[in-house]
């Protein structure tokens, strides 16, 4: 493991909203074809860290965000970079299933593909159908992909989700949380789909399911109060974890 | 397991009992409260009845005189008693389509603006000023309509427009600033706040988890407003649009005194015309004769019925585009 360079590599990553410091000098790096999971209690600036990775934390009014991410060599916060263009190299999936009103199945799973001014309809139909099986729902909607995406079930509607994303083949997916909505089928099913994605990508994923980091994740990192408390793998961190905050937390003494 | 179905049974029985009795048994507040809203429901239905009622009785003689050809003939001359209801009813329906033409890109221009794009601060600033366009009495419209509108259209815009655009029949004819022109601009005016402030309170309705899934896919910003935004709302922007048209449909005072007052068809924007609402507040004071007053009533049942037509038409098209899945 030694030799593998990270693909992305975050130093002193500050966040706020407003006066209120988020996230507070983190430093940490994630390895190509691995699954990390960022733990902790509410409030604790895991979902903030994580939306910073993409430059989304500074679409919300009043927050802003300061330090080094370095994606695949490129450093997204330095000047003159686009968040645009980052954040369509990254991938995102949400807490809450969004596919987008009013577009079809296709559609939805093309959406970033078109972002990006893909126009040629069989080069599209051949990512949809590949990003689809990536997620693990072409075969329930293969016959209805003209249907709206928000025709499906809520652990479908997620998949979708994860086909968008996966349809611009990002280096990068950020979860935020992504099975938390779901019953415990769907979250299987797409616990399953995350170790088949470290295949083609590397995953990010916040969740306060501690079963579910063991279950899924190479590495974890345990986050309190806007900091990073302890970061190894994952089954040191379960089993013999070096912090006290952190042992008291996945011993459910507090969070 | 038969135990267990057995079980259920009896559950489903009891918990229809219980819901059969809870259903039955309304306290003596509810049922007072209950007859109190039977009773404002039904005021609200017997109002609009008794307005029709009263048009038709009113109007009855001169659906009498004229029959059929009220609606087709393009002749209004109280004098001869000859009453053709087409020109005033071009007249409504023209001002309002232009004044929709005009005022819904500005409307959802603003609400976009002020739901997406400004700063919390300058969007309640642009929202209180649109809204207190809103506020403005129509007569003080009217009165604007005169003294500003009419002469800067006369003098600056149809001149322009006729010498550029003159080869169109709607920019044709001399420039009288009022006519039909001045009435659809004080009615664009007067239906912005409308269409916008709806149009705005729709945007923001929008779950904002929505937005962010395009933001995170690289969406620019108007990229994300026409994935999110627009297709999660249109249906109820077209709901706004069309409670601004209905009040496009019915406004009297300022479009009376800036339309020119002519009832007569021509294509052209510049010349001076009559709506439906305008005739009745022209003419009801000096009318004299019977036959004209009932012509007149006449014409306010027409409105009548066609704003109830217009509403009640687009309604169907927002719910049929609703159950299609449109948007939610």
């Amino acid at each position: 493991m030694a030799d593998v360079q990270p693909i992305v590599k975050v130093e002193g990553l500050n966040a706020w909203f407003g006066d209120v410091h988020a996230v507070k000098g983190i430093t940490i790096d994630f390895l190509p074809n691995t699954v990390t999971a960022l733990i902790g209690p509410s409030g604790c600036g895991k979902s903030t860290f994580i939306r910073c990775l993409n430059r989304l934390h500074e679409e919300i009014e009043g927050a802003s965000a300061s330090g080094r991410v370095v994606v695949e060599n490129n450093d997204i916060y330095g000047a003159g970079v686009d968040p645009v263009r980052i954040r369509r190299k990254i991938g995102m999936v949400f807490q809450k299933a969004n596919p987008f009103p009013g577009l079809s199945i296709f559609e939805n799973v093309a959406a970033g593909l078109k972002l990006a001014g893909i126009r040629r309809r069989s080069l599209l139909q051949d990512v949809v159908r590949r990003s689809l099986e990536g997620a693990a729902l072409w075969d329930e909607v293969k016959d209805k992909l003209h249907q709206p995406g928000t025709s499906l079930s809520g652990g479908q509607q997620q998949r979708l989700c994860i086909a968008r994303a996966l349809a611009v083949e990002p280096p990068v997916i950020l979860m935020d949380e992504p099975t938390s909505a779901l019953d415990p089928i769907s979250t299987a099913k797409i616990e399953e789909l995350m170790l088949s994605l470290k295949r083609r990508t590397t995953v990010i994923i916040v969740t306060h399911n501690l079963q579910q980091a063991a279950r899924i994740s190479e590495r974890t990192a345990f986050f309190l109060l806007g900091e990073m408390v302890e970061f190894g793998d994952t089954t040191q961190v379960f089993t013999v974890p070096k912090q006290k905050k952190t042992e008291q937390y996945i011993t459910g003494r507090f969070g | 397991m038969p135990d267990v179905n057995t079980d259920l049974g009896h559950l489903k029985e009891l918990a229809q009992n219980k819901f059969r009795s809870f259903g039955k048994e309304i306290h003596k507040p509810d049922r007072n409260f209950l007859w109190f809203l039977r009773i404002v429901a039904s005021a609200v239905i017997a109002c609009l009845l008794s307005v029709g009622l009263f048009l038709l009785l009113k109007a009855w003689p001169a659906l009498y005189h004229t029959g059929l050809r009220f609606l087709y003939t393009n002749t209004w001359d109280p004098v001869g008693d000859v009453y053709g209801a087409l020109p005033v009813v071009f007249g409504t329906l023209l001002s309002s389509f232009l004044a929709l033409i005009l005022s819904v890109p500005l409307s959802l221009g603003i609400a976009l603006f002020v739901s997406e794009l400004a700063p919390r601060r300058l969007a309640r600033f642009v929202s209180f000023t649109v809204e207190m366009l809103a506020a403005i009495p129509s007569v003080v419209y009217g009165l604007w309509g005169i003294f500003v509108l009419a002469p800067w259209l006369r003098t600056v815009v149809e001149p322009f427009l006729g010498t550029y655009f003159g080869f169109l029949p709607f920019f044709q004819g001399p420039p009288y600033g009022v006519g039909m022109l001045a009435a659809s601009l004080i009615l664009a005016v007067m239906i912005t706040p409308t269409i916008s402030s709806i149009a705005r309170e729709i945007f923001r309705a929008v779950p904002s988890n929505y937005r962010e899934a395009a933001l995170a896919l690289g969406a620019t910003r108007w990229e994300m407003i026409r994935l999110s935004v627009l297709s999660a709302s249109w249906s109820g922007v077209l709901g706004a649009v069309v409670l601004g048209l209905g009040r496009a449909l019915g406004e009297t005072m300022a479009v009376t005194m800036v339309i020119g007052n002519r009832a007569d068809i021509s294509l052209s924007l510049f010349s001076p015309g009559q709506s439906m609402a305008s005739v009745i507040a022209n003419e009801y004071v000096e009318a004299t004769s019977d036959i004209h007053l009932a012509a007149l009533a006449e014409v306010g049942l027409l409105l009548f019925a066609v704003t109830f037509l217009v509403n009640s038409g687009a309604r169907l098209i927002v719910l049929r585009l609703k159950t299609k899945g449109g948007g939610r």
